[in-house]
């Protein structure tokens, strides 16, 4: 059993002030449309723009953001097969198997979670992504011969319906509801 | 989607610049201009070609969290359940997959305290039990698509 293991890893939380919490609040429902999108962002947060790019820079330094960009629809891009592949690895090489998983650069995420006995065994989780599902498995068995895994027990679990794909909200007040993308 | 769109896709996925002008640097980049980029990027997120356009947030160091969760669904019930479980703005994603557990879905919450208390009112609303497998150890890629 792995019950200690069960427990997520603390995470070293940096402070964060309330400027902070404002401007990250104000920004979770994405960048304005604007062309001067920090400082529209500030006049949200109450900061000047100057102020909203140095606290952007060191937010993303610090890892509370981690990246800025664009999230793409995998689907809509032509990438329409994807497939969450679960192993059940030895918990003395679960770490070094889930490095050798991550270098792939169709494995788009790669975890290691809780086995849920006797239901669930497996503790290793990456997602494939490919254009089609013969894509999908090939990139499988590729990865199989070359990470060692043909002794390993695994499952391969394709998507067949996206239900929601909305993204995470942690801040619960007044941007969630508000539509920012207007242009300015 | 044509050329352009796909460049900007491929662009915007390795970053956005924090600089005064942002849309004007990344125009210039692509060989556009900073109306342009601006309607296409509107227009993908209008299409659903993008999902997100601004940053990704580290749940754990903001204080909030996130878990995966599965659930095994009677496929007679599944789009009873899918509503239910829908209706939680915490459940971030979630897609049907193949197997005996058939739902999965990722839950954001505003505090880790929250987790069990979401999971507790699905399993109540549903009748179902709720598997939670939150990440012990995350293996970094570089989270990319090329379009």
């Amino acid at each position: 059993m792995d019950l200690t293991l069960a427990t997520p890893v603390p995470v070293v939380r940096p402070p964060l002030d309330d400027a902070d919490r404002r401007l990250l609040s104000a920004l979770q429902g994405g960048l304005p449309f604007s062309a001067r999108p920090y400082a529209r962002l500030g006049e949200r947060a109450g900061l000047g723009e100057d102020e909203v790019l140095v606290r952007l820079a060191r937010l993303q330094e610090i890892g509370v953001i981690r990246r800025f960009g664009v999230v793409v629809r995998h689907h809509e891009v032509g990438y329409g097969a994807n497939a969450m592949v679960v192993w059940d690895a030895p918990d003395e090489q679960v770490t070094e198997l889930g490095h050798c998983l991550a270098g792939f650069d169709f494995i788009t995420l790669c975890y290691r979670r809780p086995r849920r006995l006797p239901q669930w065994r497996y503790n290793l989780y990456c997602m494939i992504h490919g254009k089609s599902r013969e894509e999908v498995l090939a990139h499988l068995e590729w990865m199989v011969s070359h990470c060692g895994l043909s002794t390993l027990s695994h499952e391969v679990l394709f998507s067949r319906r996206r239900f929601k794909q909305r993204g995470a909200h942690y801040f619960k007040d007044e941007m969630a509801t508000e539509k920012i993308h207007g242009r300015t | 989607m044509d050329v352009l769109d796909r460049q900007i896709i491929n662009e915007l996925q390795g970053g956005f610049p924090l600089c005064e002008h942002p849309f004007a640097e990344v125009a210039e980049r692509l060989g556009t201009s900073e109306d342009e980029l601006i309607r296409r990027i509107d227009a993908l997120l209008t299409d659903g070609t993008l999902s997100r356009f601004g940053p990704m947030y580290h749940a754990e160091r903001l204080g909030g969290a996130l878990t995966l969760a599965a659930m095994q669904v009677p496929e007679a019930d599944f789009e009873r359940v899918a509503v239910l479980v829908n209706a939680y703005p915490e459940v971030a994603h979630n897609y049907a997959r193949e197997h005996a557990l058939n739902m999965w879905f990722v839950l954001a919450t505003e505090s880790p305290g929250r987790i069990d208390a979401v999971i507790a009112a699905i399993e109540h609303d549903t009748g179902l039990k709720v598997y939670n497998m939150p990440k012990l150890e995350e293996f970094f890629v570089g989270l990319r698509f090329e379009a």
